[in-house]
């Protein structure tokens, strides 16, 4: 699994060259997906994506192959988001597959989406689970993602009493914030651990100065958070979204633009086209804790 | 003696205060729940008192509706402590809710597939229905009419009769609705045992009984001695009864839960019997909470007031009990590998309540006392001793000692 793949070392110049055609700056993270995938990005006859300027020496960089590359498999992601997002939303239905084989563990998923969706201390939506097995040498190390699973039967949404957690037409599981009472029945009942409790810390509460960026409005839903004391989402149950603010301007989740091994595949799985389909059809597919009927629409490679 | 308990009640009532204070200013940050133990001691002591105010009320409801005369002359201050019992856990549970504010909106809002929100329903027709009853009662509407005859049960056909019947229902649906609160999370293997509403509802019974015992035995607003007598020794009799159920319940569950191997099913017995807070099972809970108590309630010449105080002992288990359900059911991680996966202040698999927790708690407890002792002082039937009624002897046989 993950621990069989071999890195392969790099030459300093290549990297720059790589990170000059990146040159969006989008994900710092990016810079090292070379190094650890096993179709480098940076292959012969590849191009950046976003193109800087005319000036720029990304221009100059030839164009990417047709298969078999990360950036490449982010843009396929792109159309296929474009295409669903050109149906209506009832006829989507948003689903991730995780290729375990792929993800090498760098949590730069947990650390994007905690930048992209502000979370405060004790708020989480993405944690990478790591397991060890085996002894020296005979040793292998395994990663696990755990997003919000969007529990196609969710034990959350059945429990919570004001309906502030519900099931979207497109599959997401989402939480109305202003009417979220906390009392966090959702987080007891949900099987994955997925939900979090926003008790009002900060990162910075602690110091002279409390950073101003913490409070700052996070984009969740479409609207404006400020984390202000007494106001959602602070005493709130907060769970991932799939970013669905990110999805209705076309952009794909954090996590999976930041996926430095490409193991995050997302996309509408009503969609026979999309690449999340192609996934679902390969081998070694599983669900996390089938055997309680919650029929997540995370899915796994093993 | 009524002196002093004014005082250590305001006492508890002002410092407990300060724990409310703390949740006010700090927020959530005042509490040891957290995005991975999301309910503590908050909830375990709203369970509590939710608890003992449907014991309470059923005890005397039960025995009002099928006259049993013995507890006759306490049925209003088994009423007032029932009310008392229910604002207390409302407040301790609205304290632990995130935003208390839009608490309303179950009411215009509901989903009527979650057990919370029937919960907060039922609640609040009980909560009318005790009003009710209590006004009722200050009228004297539901006492013997002056030309009853002989063979009439006091109270008969009266409006407080009809709604003993509808309370006692509601009383059993929200104690038992508790434990199908937990009972409905399939997520926790701990809670998700088709037993636990009955469980909840024995226990409900147990602890409410046993906080009869001690109002009757050392609150006694007021009575004969001889009612006191009669009254502690079927209560006695109810209580010892209704614990050992449940100890048994305790015992096949503890049995059971022993031969489970996964971890999630394994730990939550594994940390009651044996974890860092074992004593909460073996001391508060058996030892204070059940021997002991029992013990002096089996005695034959045990007087009214040690019934009373060993009734307050087996209320006091029960915080534990109810500590020990809702606790490690949420102590066992969904995955063994996700405590380790992201840890920071906020996500800690383990729990320990802080000090403005227990300050919440002593402010809930005091609260309860403090509106049950304004009650049985300033409701207007009180004020009328000239109303109690004399049981006919063929009722009971004491046999003990009762003096108080
Ligand atoms: S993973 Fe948890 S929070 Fe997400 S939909 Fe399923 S039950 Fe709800
Ligand atoms: S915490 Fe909020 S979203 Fe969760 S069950 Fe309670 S009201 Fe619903």
């Amino acid at each position: 699994m993950v621990g069989k793949e071999r890195r392969e070392a790099r030459e300093p110049v290549t990297r720059r060259e790589f990170l000059a055609k990146t040159a969006t700056g989008m994900v710092l993270g990016a810079v090292s997906l070379g190094v650890l995938n096993r179709n480098p990005a940076y292959a012969a006859g590849t191009m950046a994506a976003p193109v800087v300027g005319p000036d720029s020496r990304a221009t100059a960089v030839k164009e990417w192959p047709v298969k078999s590359d990360w950036e490449n498999k982010i843009r396929r992601l792109e159309q296929d988001l474009e295409r669903a997002l050109g149906k209506p939303v009832e006829q989507r239905k948003w689903g991730m597959v995780i290729d375990l084989r792929r993800c090498v563990g760098c949590r730069a998923c947990t650390v994007a989406c905690k930048a992209e969706n502000h979370l405060p201390p004790g708020v989480v939506y993405r944690p990478v689970m790591e397991e060890e097995r085996g002894t020296y040498p005979e040793v292998q190390r395994q990663f696990l993602p755990r997003p919000c699973m969007h529990c196609e039967k969710p034990p959350c949404v059945a429990v919570c009493p004001v309906k502030a957690t519900y099931k979207r037409p497109d599959g997401i599981v989402a939480i109305d914030y202003n009417r979220c009472i906390g009392c966090r029945y959702c987080l007891a009942a949900c099987p994955y651990g997925a939900r979090s409790f926003d008790s009002g810390r900060f990162y910075t509460q602690d110091t002279p100065l409390l950073e101003p960026y913490e409070s700052e409005p996070a984009l969740e839903y479409g609207k404006q958070w400020p984390r202000q004391k007494g106001r959602s989402p602070i005493g709130n149950a907060r769970k991932c979204t799939f970013c669905l603010h990110r999805l209705q301007t076309g952009q794909l989740p954090a996590c999976v633009t930041t996926c430095l091994g490409g193991a995050t595949c997302f996309g509408d799985l009503n969609d026979p086209r999309s690449m999340v389909r192609e996934w679902l059809a390969r081998e070694g597919l599983m669900r996390l804790k089938e055997e309680l009927g919650t029929e997540p629409q995370v899915y796994y490679l093993t | 003696m009524k002196k002093i308990s004014w005082i250590i009640t305001i006492a508890a009532l002002l410092v407990g205060a300060i724990g409310v204070y703390h949740y006010l200013v700090f927020g959530e940050q005042a509490a040891g729940y957290s995005s991975a133990v999301p309910w503590g001691l908050g909830v375990a002591t709203y369970m509590l008192a939710s608890g003992l105010s449907a014991g309470v009320y059923l005890i005397t409801s039960l025995v009002y509706i099928c006259s049993v005369k013995e507890l006759e002359p306490f049925r209003r201050v088994g009423l007032v402590a029932a009310l008392s019992a229910l604002l207390a856990a409302l407040v301790a549970i609205g304290l632990d809710l995130g935003h208390l504010g839009r608490a309303w909106r179950v009411f215009i809002s509901p989903n009527p597939h979650s057990p919370m929100a029937w919960m907060v329903w039922l609640y609040t027709i009980y909560l009318l229905l005790l009003i009710l009853q209590l006004y009722f009662d200050s009228r004297g509407d539901s006492s013997p009419a002056p030309d009853a005859g002989t063979t009439e049960i006091p109270g008969d056909k009266r409006p407080g009769r009809y709604l003993a019947i509808i309370g006692v229902l509601v009383a059993l649906a929200f104690s038992g609705g508790l434990g199908a609160l937990l009972g409905v999370v399939q997520a926790r293997p701990y809670w998700s045992n088709p037993l636990l509403p009955v469980m909840f509802l024995v226990a409900a019974l147990a602890s409410g009984s046993a906080l009869l015992t001690f109002i009757v035995g050392v609150v006694n607003p007021g009575q004969h001695a001889e009612e006191t007598g009669r009254a502690i020794n079927l209560l006695a009799r109810i209580v010892v009864g209704l614990l050992v159920f449940y100890l048994l319940f305790e015992l096949v569950e503890m049995l059971l839960g022993s031969y489970y191997l996964s971890p999630s099913h394994a730990l939550p017995y594994q940390l009651i019997l044996t974890g860092p807070n074992w004593w909460i099972f073996w001391i508060v809970h058996l030892v204070v909470g059940a021997l002991i108590p029992v013990l002096l309630l089996v005695r034959s010449n045990i007087t009214a007031k040690t019934a009373g105080w060993a009734g307050f002992l087996i209320t006091l288990g029960f915080l534990g009990v109810r500590y020990n359900i809702v606790v490690p059911g949420l102590l066992a991680p969904p995955f063994p590998a996700l405590p380790a996966a992201y840890s920071e202040p906020g996500l800690v698999y383990t729990y320990v309540p802080t000090q403005s927790e227990w300050l919440v708690v002593l402010f809930v407890l005091a609260l309860g006392a403090f509106i049950f002792k304004l009650g049985i002082e300033y409701l207007p039937f009180n004020r009328r001793p000239d109303r109690v009624v004399t049981p006919p002897a063929r009722h009971v046989k004491t046999g003990a000692d009762l003096s108080r």
